[in-house]
């Protein structure tokens, strides 16, 4: 036998840190999806670019429902990290509620986002303006859908008590997933909402 | 022989191993695997049977050029396969056979027990061979996608193709993105995580660094293809305005989104390519490969380069002067890595004594096709040159030189190198060389007239041409030729099949290779590793003859890690060891899952909603019993194993 160079014994096995195949999986993933928003705004822009009448047509959208629902967007993600600073100290009932908390304010994002789309006065098949708006928003909330549904997940398995202080992965890349979803909706915003008004 | 004593391959430890590591009999436990070795022969059978559907096609069309004026195929018949044609090399053949040598050898070469992913692995099989049947599915009622393979619009759009023609290629590119997605996604993470201590980033295989960059490269270029897709179906399901001038939009933006996710692909499809004669040649040169380095750093090179040349697609669109001369010097720069690789294959082959075996007889013949091919590329790099000879017969021959001369000549020639290792047997010295010169005569004879046929000026794409354009005997030339090459390419497929069952054992290390897959037997065993091995170069097996260290690897190292399926994991630059990693047991939960997305696919194809909801729900649910915690992940006694 070989001599022994590594220290097998010391060894962690599975490591749910930032040493886990799942973080590295993660982040891989988040830089895919965010490519794919990169190209749907690339489209945006070069669209804008290419018009030749005033961009949009029907005039810089209104924040008035945007902006409040950008800050529940992002009181959903503060309420979900609160939650995993919680398990972080062994705490399953206060990541529960964080979680709780979490998919009620993304449910109020997508509701606020519907009735948003309900009162555009253009829709998808208007110009080409109608078509990005509706898709890259759409391409958004299906993220978002996602989203909730890992929360959701994440809620019910908390409830069963599948996290403790020392394992919980899950709810560790479940969240960073949802802070992503909430990044990827300020350049969304910033794009449809604040670039007009630059002009 | 190797300078090495090979590890005991019936040692302790290896019966439990094998218990651990096997796949269940039965259909269901064939379907449930998880193993990279037996995923990487299913993708490399698949896109082999679709290299030959792809090449009956290109023989259909061959037919109807032979001669001037022929009426064997309509020209609808002919836009789809033509359209068929480059669907299938291109996506479900070039890149799907990479991702099945190197999904077979990555943890093979790296001296690990499987990837960082199996499932996913799985995963990505899967849904490559659904979404090949997906984008085949519309044959059937004669609605192929038929308008080209870089699809352009206004032609793809709904008023010039309104059949479900165009719509199949829309999902089916979106469809087929996913496995690719997943499968580049797992083998980064895998170069990351999964490999034996001290196999650092500086003595990885070529091959790795290959398919690691157009791994890398997919996970940033693929979303430009989903995007753009999924624009085309909108505008032509939903009445979006995307590419619709009428609407505000721009054709145009479909060419951008295409090429910036085509030219880094077509990188993707040779670069895990030209790794494979890195490795490869040297063993049958005798000496390592010259310029190590240089050739890992050209790899990485030629992709960041590639990110920043799509437009040279595009100089014949009217695109400002100004970023038509940027493209045009980017082109014309990324020859420069190319070339080093080329002058260190020279190199080592001049310094080596070389071993004319099949498969060095393929890895040269490459060398040659890819000195050609590139020599094309950069004349149409040249702006003025490229208005002249762009969409004609010119372009088909430099995209034909480089995609089947840095593709299918080193994927050949890495078949006949690998295929002992995959089966224990040989394949037949004899007929490989038969098939090699019939290959390389017919590849050569098919598509070097081609390129005078395009200076003559023959368009791409025409389904018939008239008898005074001067165009017969090279169209002749090439529809002979391309019989040939077939014949060759049939030669290899017998091989194959009776090499398969007849061909001479081959023992673990045939060629006596230096790299850590001919250290295991022929067939590896299931758990590939009896040890984790300790690596102290970069060629384990030829430490001795090379002398380069007083530094040698361990094969038969104490790590026998075998309290379930295990493998080791470690530090991402020095691969020093980090911790131990449990791996999951066989599942049919991807299968469920690629099948859960077809149905969704087919679902989203006729517009039929009900069922596009159940296939998500399909998804959703087997993703939910595929990623769900387990009530105690990991015994509190193991954590503290010693």
């Amino acid at each position: 036998m070989a001599e022994s160079i590594v220290p097998l014994a010391r060894l962690d096995v599975s490591p749910t840190d930032k040493r886990s195949s799942g973080w590295h999986g993660l982040v891989f993933m988040i830089a895919t999806e965010a490519a794919l928003f990169v190209y749907l705004l690339f489209s945006y822009y070069f669209l804008a670019s290419q018009s030749a009448g005033p961009w949009p047509s029907s005039g810089a959208p209104s924040l008035a429902v945007a902006l409040p629902s950008t800050f529940v967007l992002l009181a959903s993600s503060g309420a979900a990290q609160w939650g995993v600073m919680g398990i972080e100290r062994g705490r399953s009932s206060r990541l529960a509620m964080g979680l709780g908390l979490a998919l009620a304010l993304g449910i109020g994002f997508t509701g606020l986002q519907l009735w948003e789309w309900a009162h555009k006065t253009f829709t998808p098949a208007t110009d080409v303006y109608g078509s990005l708006y509706f898709t890259i928003t759409g391409v958004h909330l299906l993220h978002v859908a996602v989203g909730l549904l890992i929360l959701a997940f994440l809620l019910v398995w908390t409830l069963m008590g599948r996290f403790t202080k020392a394992r919980h992965e899950h709810i560790t890349l479940g969240v960073y997933y949802w802070h992503f979803v909430d990044v990827v909706w300020l350049a969304v915003f910033t794009t449809f909402y604040l670039t007009p008004r630059l002009g | 022989m190797a300078d090495v004593a090979l590890p005991d391959l019936n040692g302790e430890g290896s019966g439990a191993l094998q218990g651990l590591w096997q796949a269940k009999p039965g259909v269901l436990g064939w379907l449930a695997s998880v193993d990279h070795k037996e995923i990487g022969k299913r993708y490399i059978i698949t896109a082999f049977l679709f290299l030959v559907i792809g090449g009956l096609e290109a023989e259909m069309m061959r037919l109807q050029l032979a001669r001037p004026n022929q009426t064997l195929l309509t020209p609808e018949q002919y836009n789809q396969l033509f359209t068929m044609h480059g669907v299938t090399m291109i996506f479900l053949y070039a890149l799907p056979m990479l991702s099945g040598f190197s999904n077979f050898l990555w943890p093979l070469l790296l001296g690990s027990r499987d990837m960082a992913f199996p499932r996913l692995n799985a995963l990505s099989y899967w849904v490559y061979l659904f979404a090949g049947v997906f984008i085949y599915s519309t044959v059937l009622i004669g609605q192929a996608p038929d308008a080209g393979w870089f699809n352009y619009t206004p032609l793809s759009g709904k008023e010039y193709d309104p059949g479900a023609n165009i719509d199949v290629f829309a999902l089916g590119m979106i469809f087929l993105g996913v496995s690719t997605t997943v499968g580049a996604l797992n083998f980064v993470v895998t170069l990351m995580r999964t490999r034996a201590p001290g196999m650092s980033v500086n003595r990885l295989p070529i091959i790795i660094w290959g398919t690691l960059t157009a791994s890398v490269a997919n996970l940033f270029a693929v979303p430009a293809l989903s995007a753009a897709c999924l624009l085309l179906w909108l505008d032509r399901g939903f009445g979006m305005h995307f590419f619709d001038p009428a609407g505000g939009g721009q054709p145009l933006l479909w060419q951008h989104l295409f090429w910036i996710f085509g030219h880094p692909w077509v990188y993707a499809l040779v670069l895990p390519a030209m790794g494979i004669v890195s490795d490869a040649l040297p063993v049958f040169c005798r000496r390592p490969l010259v310029g190590y380095t240089a050739v890992a750093l050209a790899t990485v090179t030629t992709m960041v380069v590639g990110f920043g040349v799509w437009v040279h697609h595009m100089f014949a669109t009217g695109i400002p002067p100004l970023a038509i001369a940027f493209f045009g010097a980017a082109s014309m720069v990324i020859a420069i890595p190319s070339a080093v690789a080329v002058f260190a294959w020279i190199a080592t082959i001049w310094t080596g004594r070389p071993v004319f075996k099949t498969p060095f007889l393929y890895f040269a013949g490459f060398i040659a096709l890819f000195v050609i091919g590139g020599v094309s590329g950069f004349m149409t790099g040249a702006v003025p040159l490229d208005w002249q000879l762009t969409d004609t017969y010119f372009v088909v021959a430099h995209l034909h030189y480089v995609l089947l001369g840095i593709n299918v000549f080193p994927v050949i020639g890495g078949l006949y190198y690998w295929f002992p290792k995959a089966v224990g047997r040989m394949m037949n010295e004899r007929l490989g060389r038969w098939s090699f010169w019939v290959s390389f005569i017919g590849f050569n004879l098919a598509f070097f007239p081609m390129h005078i046929s395009g200076l003559l000026g023959m368009p791409r794409r025409v389904y018939t041409y008239g008898a005074h354009l001067g165009w017969d005997a090279t169209n002749m030339i090439t529809s002979v030729g391309s019989v040939i090459f077939a014949a060759g390419v049939g030669l290899t497929l017998i091989n194959l099949v009776v090499s398969r069952y007849r061909g001479a054992p081959a023992g673990p290390n045939p060629w006596d290779g230096s790299t850590l897959e001919w250290s295991v037997p022929s067939p590896p065993p299931p758990y590939n590793f009896r040890r984790i091995p300790i690596i102290a170069s970069r060629h384990p097996l030829w430490e001795a003859r090379l002398n380069e260290s007083p530094e040698r690897s361990v094969l038969d190292s104490d790590l026998a890690l075998d309290h379930g399926r295990e493998t080791i994991s470690t530090t991402s630059l020095d691969a020093e060891a980090d911790s131990i990693l449990k791996m999951p047991d066989d599942s049919l939960a991807p299968l469920i899952l690629g099948l859960g997305l077809t149905v969704l696919f087919f679902a989203l194809l006729w517009r039929a909603w009900w069922p596009a909801g159940a296939g998500l729900a399909i998804c959703v649910a087997a993703v939910a019993f595929w990623l769900a915690p387990t009530a105690d992940p990991v015994p509190a006694k193991e954590r503290a194993r010693g």
